[in-house]
């Protein structure tokens, strides 16, 4: 049977996010197990310019777009109706494994009446897949039976982004779902600033307790402005109140997969490494020869971070 | 109102997991279990808004066979007025499990059904979501903060982007995240308490049985090992590394 794959597309109302891109390559792989088309769905209003985006990733068939008033804001409660509505004669429905394809599609999944695969990190066949378990320290396949549609988000950290120089026709769908009234949406607080979402950035500086205060945070923050990078911290910083909760990268925080990923007076819990393993190459800056970070780091400095960090600006400037 | 709270029976948090050698599975013979820490940050807020004055009842459910009634009790010396143990020897998909909250949620007239955001062991990160399409309600997941007035909830979520805030109708569904709340010690003379606390048993079947096709779980690996590389002496040597590698 050939594969008819739906992604699910994620925006904030202007930008395609990257993980939609990556999406595209983990539904590329699909194709490869018996050939097929890959579509796109934009939910969301006034949203020509995201479905324009989305129809230059290559690869992409078709792209649908749902605008309507009541999908403005990402609500599951809305978006996951829709998203079960329009997957009718798919194969297969994806959504990057972003807070927002993670709260939409296991809905849409529900409504569909099939169960959904977490976090696909390998195609194996049309309908076997790899996902990590506990944390990423096993990895698992999984088999979804033939007369189902395949509901799975894809882990981000997993897949390349897809290339742009696509062609996909984009196509008006309309709307078959109604407000949901019991859910209001009020808003959204962003971590915001001008440096790099933390998911999508190309380099990643990040910091652990041994920053020793929220204002020492400053000389990671300067470094990472000069790298145009985004800055991350360990469980150990936030819990100290160094920083926000958002910045914190591992098991309980974000999982990332930077280029780049430097780490600063980080010891290297087990959690902190379940979320930066699949970063591309990892330099590690710490006092103490022993500490475990130096077991999977690419680069490793023993060094004081408060004497490295100043000297590595003043270099790369 | 009711308020109706999830607890897995999960490997504990702190052990580190290995996968068994012949690929069955991961090792679980003699390892602690312990209640997924999510769905006990789930259970901590569900006593926090009873305690408020704002909920009357608090219910923990957990589904599987007699060994869940550990964690059960653990639930109970907590806080949690009573527990059902929703028995199966079978490991469920989430969208089974979903049909059981749903199912429990009309049952017993509940307000809310609070549960953790995902297990630790399967790292699904479905039942809620799952839960609020099968019962048509509002869906809250991966919460921060959960204020309840009357008869709707302010919940603020954590999302990639940051912090965003919905205001749903109750009776809804609220999944945890890991910075709602620390949960509290169990204090032994609440253990005594919570072994006189009422325990209900209720088959699976009775609760509408599995649903949907259920994927084939295969075969389990370890994850490809990052192995260590190179020291550099000082900064000069790192920069340099870095732009060898074309990296900055």
């Amino acid at each position: 049977m050939t594969n008819k794959i739906l992604i699910l597309a994620e925006h904030d109302g202007a930008t395609l996010n990257p993980g939609t891109a990556k999406a595209v390559s983990c539904a590329a792989a699909i194709t490869e197990h018996g050939g097929g088309t890959i579509d796109i769905l934009v939910l969301g209003e006034g949203i020509d310019g995201v479905a324009a985006q989305a129809a230059a990733v290559a690869g992409v068939n078709a792209v649908l777009v749902t605008d309507a008033a009541h999908l403005a804001p990402p609500l599951a409660v809305n978006h996951g109706p829709e998203l079960a509505a329009a997957a009718e004669g798919y194969s297969h429905v994806l959504a990057p494994s972003s807070t927002y394809g993670k709260d939409v599609l296991p809905h849409a999944a529900a409504l569909l009446g099939v169960n959904a695969l977490s976090d696909i990190m390998a195609v194996e066949g049309a309908r076997a897949f790899k996902r990590p378990i506990y944390a990423g320290n096993a990895i698992v396949d999984v088999t979804v039976p033939d007369d189902v549609i395949v509901c799975g988000t894809s882990r981000s950290a997993s897949w390349p982004t897809a290339a742009e120089g696509g062609a996909g026709a984009v196509q008006a769908r309309a709307a078959t779902s109604q407000r949901a009234a019991h859910t209001r949406y009020q808003g959204l607080a962003g971590a915001g600033g001008d440096r790099p979402d933390l998911q999508t950035a190309r380099i990643v500086v990040s910091g652990g307790r041994a920053l020793g205060s929220a204002e020492n945070f400053e000389i990671l923050y300067r470094l990472a402005d000069g790298l145009g990078a985004a800055v991350g911290a360990s469980r150990a910083a936030v819990d100290a109140g160094y920083v926000p909760n958002d910045m914190q990268v591992g098991q309980t925080g974000k999982i990332i997969s930077p280029e780049l990923y430097l780490a600063f007076g980080i010891s290297g819990a087990i959690q902190h490494i379940t979320g930066i393993k699949d970063a591309g190459t990892i330099v590690a800056v710490n006092k103490d020869a022993d500490a475990p970070i130096f077991e999977i780091a690419d680069i490793g400095l023993v060094g004081d971070l408060f004497t490295v960090v100043p000297e590595i600006e003043q270099q790369l400037s | 109102m009711k308020i109706l709270v999830g607890i897995k029976r999960a490997v504990d948090y702190n052990v580190r997991v290995r996968v068994k050698s012949d690929g069955s599975g991961v090792e679980t013979d003699g390892v602690k279990m312990s209640v997924n820490p999510f769905d006990e940050i789930a259970l901590e807020e569900a006593l926090r808004i009873k305690e408020a004055g704002k909920a009357d009842e608090v219910i923990v459910v957990s589904i599987g066979n007699n060994d869940v009634q550990q964690q059960l009790r653990t639930g109970l010396a907590m806080g949690a007025d009573r527990a059902i143990q929703v028995e199966t020897g079978d490991t469920l998909q989430p969208l089974t499990v979903a049909r059981v909250f749903k199912a429990l949620a009309e049952r017993e007239g509940a307000g809310i059904v609070l549960l953790g955001k995902q297990a630790i062991d399967d790292d699904c990160n479905q039942v809620g979501q799952m839960t609020a399409a099968l019962w048509g309600r509002p869906q809250a997941t991966f919460a921060s903060k959960v204020v309840i007035d009357g008869t709707t909830a302010t919940v603020t979520r954590e999302v990639d982007g940051g912090l965003e805030t919905l205001e749903v109708d109750l009776p809804a569904v609220i999944t945890s995240d890991l910075r709602l709340n620390e949960p509290r010690f169990v204090k032994l003379p609440d253990i005594m308490k919570a072994k006189r606390k009422p325990l209900d048993v209720v088959p699976l079947d009775e609760l509408g049985g599995h649903a949907g096709a259920a994927p084939a779980t295969g075969r389990h690996a370890a994850p490809a090992p990052r192995s260590r590389g190179v020291m550099v002496g000082d900064t000069a040597a790192l920069v340099a590394e870095l732009k060898n590698r074309g990296l900055v």
